[in-house]
């Protein structure tokens, strides 16, 4: 009987000893930490075998979040220590708090991190931007893609200004066939992202006007703000019937059924159009307002990949990092989400028509980034909420545009105090 | 006759009393400590610091009330929050509970068929997700696909459709009444298990009288369901303080448009969690549960004060 018990513990610790060789085995192993979770897909079955070809030992699991609860999971997930050891970055404050509380490591020390330009690093740099803690993935293009067909049906040429946009929309109002603007304000996000700060930059000539927010010379309230929200409590006769219940899904259903003539676009929804829709597709820059000569586009700074400092195995998340840098990254990456642009110096060949045509915008327009998105969405009341709400309600006809620029001015005004 | 319990442990001696005490009740208060009072303790706590970037804590004591209460930045939605959800009561007490309490009405008729089926099926969308509930209410109300605006076209009130989930005037109620859709069927089944519960020799009695039965149910059965009613209504209480899943899953947490439909959960949420570009506040976010807790256990106290004391079942 004692002999049976011994051999039964014999067994017993060989096994536990197999076991804990297998977990030292898997001691390569990485957990990427994502909101997007639509491309899950294209993680799976392209970039890591990509990267598998290089570091066959390095076993990476693509485990994302609902966009919508990213940043609280993570925080609860890193504050907690369960958190996976590389975490895709959301730009500015969000991520820079987390580098502020130790839970991100500063990547300066990273090979290629000098084949990106000191803009596309900025969205995950300190202030004073001598520390990077994030390695810039991709930016994301504002626009308007539209249905070449209903353009062709009503023979329309895409509109140059804002004048021509306006008959556009008109005369697709008067056909009837077609909604003519697709874009709803039932999520709010869309009126900010897609209205406002797509036509936007064209009025405050996008990067000055945005330092000049900042750094206090100009106000929400000047003219050329309160003309972008003019500019998008125009489009409400053009938007579909019930477009105040219309959320972004409703949009994207709406014109990938081919129901509607243009959409407020930003350059992320060109791989969901691709599997769904069954027209031409042709893309747009913001139209510019009269008397104005230079563009400028909404390109927007957007994802990026850090390491969690908790990790216990930053060396092969480095090594992954690294390999992000490269070339071959940006070209697979920019091929398999198209929309999503890599920021890399290396030019990159993007495949499809459309994405081509709006990563194009960059050699003829200015690119400038989100106003709202550094700094000024730090505090109480937070910015960027705020022009969510707002723009929907102007787009809603609830807010005049001059209410709109005081309430968002009066907001920051509490708790910002930009030197003068 | 057996000897009665309070006999029994009267004469034990009183370790051994105690021991078997910590047996039959240690392992419940332990769970019950560790996952209700202990949380509950600890956000209270939580909610008398402050914390800086760096995510260092101190102690700021009432300070975080102060500003809940005392600064419009804070107060304005806060407040707006506590009248939003004070509708949201206002309509599940108005349309909840009644239709629940004619609904089991209907259902204890005697000689009523298909008995089973009805409550099954006015049961059904309790046991659906909240998600699921949200996602097909968005469709069927959507101006784009839905039904609704087919449905009063058919019936020639097309012209009274109107994108309700997304106007300031209706979207609080119209997902008030998604909610009572929801759970019409709990006020119903407790009510309709004290409708049975009430002798039959009462009814009888009263249809010797000459009742016919909408009498006898306003005058014989529903006075006597006025506790589960009462009851019925503090659990309501309860549970529209504490709502946020259908708000969150229909509205978000922005909870669109301009904060008409934000419920004191959805600004907990955001507050706690936050939301895109702000970032959550754990301190102002545990404050905010903490007035919701004081808010709800005010409520009780009131239900408990007037309503609870001066309940007297019937007895025979």
């Amino acid at each position: 009987m004692r002999r049976t018990f011994k051999a039964a513990l014999g067994t017993e610790v060989a096994a536990l000893a197999l076991l804990a060789g297998l977990a030292s085995a898997q001691a390569g192993s990485l957990k990427i930490e994502s909101w997007r979770n639509d491309d899950a897909d294209i993680w799976n079955s392209k970039i890591i075998p990509a990267f598998n070809k290089h570091y066959p030992d390095i076993k990476i699991e693509f485990a994302p979040s609902a966009p919508k609860e990213y940043n609280a999971a993570l925080n609860a997930r890193l504050d907690g220590g369960t958190a996976g050891d590389l975490i895709t970055c959301r730009p500015f404050d969000a991520s820079l708090a987390l580098y502020q509380k130790h839970q991100l490591d500063a990547v300066d020390g990273i090979k290629g991190m000098d084949n990106f330009s000191d803009v596309a690093k900025a969205a995950w740099q300190t202030d004073d931007g001598k520390t990077t803690f994030c390695v810039p993935m991709a930016s994301v293009i504002a626009g308007f893609i539209y249905n070449k067909e209903a353009f062709a049906k009503l023979g329309v040429s895409e509109p140059k200004t804002l004048d021509e946009f306006h008959a556009v929309l008109e005369k697709f109002k008067k056909d009837g066939t077609y909604v003519p603007l697709v874009m709803g304000t039932a999520d709010q996000w869309e009126a900010a992202t897609m209205g406002f700060q797509n036509v936007g930059p064209d009025y405050w000539k996008g990067e000055t006007g945005r330092a000049n927010l900042i750094a206090g010379k100009e106000k929400l309230t000047d003219p050329q703000y309160v003309a972008a929200f003019k500019e998008i409590a125009n489009w409400a006769p053009y938007l579909g019937s019930g477009f105040q219940a219309q959320t972004y899904a409703d949009s994207q259903n709406l014109f990938s059924l081919g129901k509607g003539a243009i959409y407020a676009a930003g350059s992320w929804d060109i791989s969901t159009f691709r599997g769904q829709a069954k027209f031409a597709m042709g893309a747009f820059p913001p139209p510019q307002p009269a008397g104005t000569a230079d563009c400028y586009i909404s390109d927007h700074t957007d994802i990026a990949m850090g390491v969690n400092a908790a990790s216990k195995n930053k060396e092969d998340a480095k090594k992954f990092l690294e390999w992000l840098t490269t070339p071959e990254f940006a070209t697979i990456y920019a091929n398999a989400l198209p929309g999503f642009f890599p920021l890399a110096k290396t030019p990159v060949k993007v495949d499809d028509d459309v994405a081509a045509t709006m990563v194009g915008w960059r050699q003829t327009c200015k690119s400038t980034i989100r106003n709202s998105y550094q700094i000024l969405s730090r505090g109480t009341p937070n910015l960027e909420n705020e022009l969510w709400n707002v723009s929907a309600q102007v787009v809603n006809g609830k807010l005049t545009p001059d209410a709109a620029g005081k309430q968002l001015q009066d907001g920051l005004d509490k708790w910002y105090k930009p030197a003068k | 006759m057996p000897e009665s319990v309070s006999n029994i442990t009267a004469q034990m001696p009183r370790a051994k009393l105690a021991g078997l005490l910590l047996f039959f009740l240690g392992p419940a208060v332990a769970i019950y400590t560790l996952f209700s009072i202990y949380p509950l303790v600890a956000t209270m706590t939580l909610s008398t610091y402050t914390s800086d970037p760096s995510g260092a804590r101190s102690f700021v004591g009432l300070a975080n009330f102060a500003t809940l209460l005392g600064d419009a930045l804070w107060s304005k939605p806060f407040w707006n929050a506590f009248g939003n959800n004070l509708i949201f009561f206002a309509v599940h007490m108005c349309v909840q509970n009644p239709v629940g309490i004619a609904l089991a009405g209907l259902l204890s008729l005697p000689g009523l068929r298909l008995k089973g089926f009805y409550r099954t099926v006015m049961f059904l969308p309790t046991m659906l997700s909240v998600v699921i509930v949200g996602f097909s209410w968005n469709l069927i109300l959507s101006p784009l696909w839905g039904v609704a605006a087919g449905a009063l076209k058919a019936v020639g009130l097309g012209s009274l459709f109107a994108p309700w989930l997304g106007l300031e005037s209706s979207a609080l109620v119209t997902l008030s009444l998604i909610s009572v859709w929801q759970f019409v069927g709990i006020p119903m089944m407790l009510i309709y298990a004290a409708l049975l519960n009430i002798p039959e020799e009462l009814i009888d009695a009263a249809r010797v009288d000459g009742l016919g039965h909408f009498r006898i149910f306003f005058h014989i059965k529903l006075p006597l369901v006025l506790p589960t009613i009462s009851l019925v209504s503090v659990l309501t209480f309860v549970a529209n303080f504490n709502a946020f899943d259908l708000i969150y899953s229909i509205k978000g947490a922005l909870a669109g448009p301009n904060f008409a439909t934000d419920i004191l959960g959805t600004f907990f949420y955001r507050t706690f969690f936050g939301n895109q570009l702000q970032l959550g506040n754990p301190t102002m976010g545990s404050a905010v549960a903490t007035v919701m807790f004081l808010i709800i256990l005010v409520g009780l106290c009131l239900y408990l004060f007037f309503v609870q004391r001066r309940i007297r079942r019937y007895a025979f």
